[in-house]
């Protein structure tokens, strides 16, 4: 009884959890009031867009969804190195471009988001498009001597821990 | 020190902010206008904080929160109609 | 400690002044669209982030307000520039390349902006 309230009242625990977080971020104090305010709005926001999404997404192991985040920060700092090496050193014409087709082992579309967006945060890469049947990733590489490096590079460096947070 | 920081920052910005202009003017399509006034956005965030801080006020803070969600909600709104012809289906 | 605060506050404001020099410089230097995309999505939003982080350490150290309002917008820049990227590329394909120009998705359907599954079916459906 006391879980279908529970579970009537919070149909995404993590998402009232954020709201509060990202509502006391916003207004900068933490008192009570804001507090209780946060609260409402983590409650009444999951409450009315519940229809959107029926089912939870599911986050397991926050310790594996740290270094991950900690592994993607360090690599946008090698990115942008990178990047503006090539920007700033190397003449057009000289610059490697390819695309390269990653194919995905993925199959929620939270982690597929995921990974398309450190493909674009991380070293010299930038996501394009998805194929129809959501099977492989269209990524736009802009200096690279070796495409296929890359993309053993993203699965292996990538794909394989988000497959580890989220399956 | 930090003074000297903040007005090298700033001429960097406001420099970015000009090639930003020129690539909107002389732009070889529109997706590249698109991504010239993102960048733009993301470049006028930057400087109105760097302004912030010379001055030592918090207050822009709120107003760059502002800028940088429409920035983002202008860009999408852009290549949904450049896509599919309208923005709300 | 304010003058260990002041010399890493130079140094976030210097080292993101000069990315987001870098970020528009490469907008122009750069001779193809989806080359050109790579600039402003990581050099400038590295650039804003780091300006962001000079303030909240600024006013932490000088002026004794934690304002972790900064670190909201370095995320949702750092959230967005992914979602503008990968957007600003579909137009780009869309518009300007052929499919034939890319290469195969080496499966039975093509590429989400030219192919699909079925003709009210998204790419990934969540039922």
């Amino acid at each position: 009884m006391l879980g279908r309230i529970l579970n009537r009242l919070f149909p995404h625990p993590q998402l009232t959890a954020f709201l509060v977080l990202i509502w006391l971020l916003l207004v900068n104090k933490v008192t009570p009031g804001n507090v209780l305010l946060g609260l409402i709005l983590g409650i009444a926001i999951p409450g009315i867009t519940q229809p959107f999404w029926p089912n939870r997404p599911s986050f397991r192991r926050p310790l594996r969804i740290a270094s991950y985040l900690l592994i993607v920060i360090w690599d946008i700092c090698l990115a942008n190195i990178t990047v503006a090496r090539v920007v700033l050193f190397r003449p057009n014409r000289k610059i490697r471009s390819h695309w390269i087709v990653v194919p995905l082992d993925l199959n929620s579309p939270e982690a597929i988001t995921v990974l398309a967006g450190t493909i674009t945060m991380t070293p010299g890469t930038v996501t394009a498009m998805l194929s129809a049947d959501a099977t492989c990733l269209l990524v736009h590489c802009l200096d690279a001597a070796d495409p296929d490096a890359v993309r053993d590079e993203i699965k292996h460096r990538y794909e394989r821990r988000l497959k580890e947070i989220f399956e | 020190m930090i003074t000297y920081a903040l007005w090298f920052a700033a001429t960097c910005f406001s420099v970015a902010l000009l090639l930003n202009v020129w690539r909107i003017g002389v732009a070889p399509g529109v997706v590249d206008r698109i991504l010239a006034l993102d960048t733009m956005v993301v470049n006028a965030i930057a400087l109105l904080n760097i302004y912030g801080l010379l001055e030592g006020t918090a207050v822009y803070f709120e107003v760059s929160l502002l800028i940088a969600m429409f920035g983002f909600v202008s860009t999408v709104a852009y290549c949904r109609f450049i896509l599919r012809g309208n923005i709300i289906e | 400690m304010e003058l260990l605060a002041q010399i890493v506050i130079s140094a976030l404001l210097v080292i993101a002044g000069i990315f987001g020099f870098l970020g528009s410089y490469g907008l122009l230097k750069l001779d193809d669209t989806m080359r050109r995309l790579h600039a402003p999505t990581k050099a400038t939003t590295i650039g804003v982030g780091g300006v962001l982080i000079a303030a909240m350490i600024y006013f932490a150290v000088f002026q004794d307000k934690i304002s972790l309002h900064e670190l909201l917008i370095t995320v949702f820049l750092f959230i967005t520039a992914p979602i503008t990227a990968n957007f600003v590329a579909k137009a780009h394909l869309h518009r300007d390349v052929k499919p034939s120009e890319l290469p195969p998705t080496g499966g039975k359907y093509g590429w989400a902006a030219y192919d699909s599954v079925s003709p009210d079916k998204q790419p990934i459906d969540t039922d």
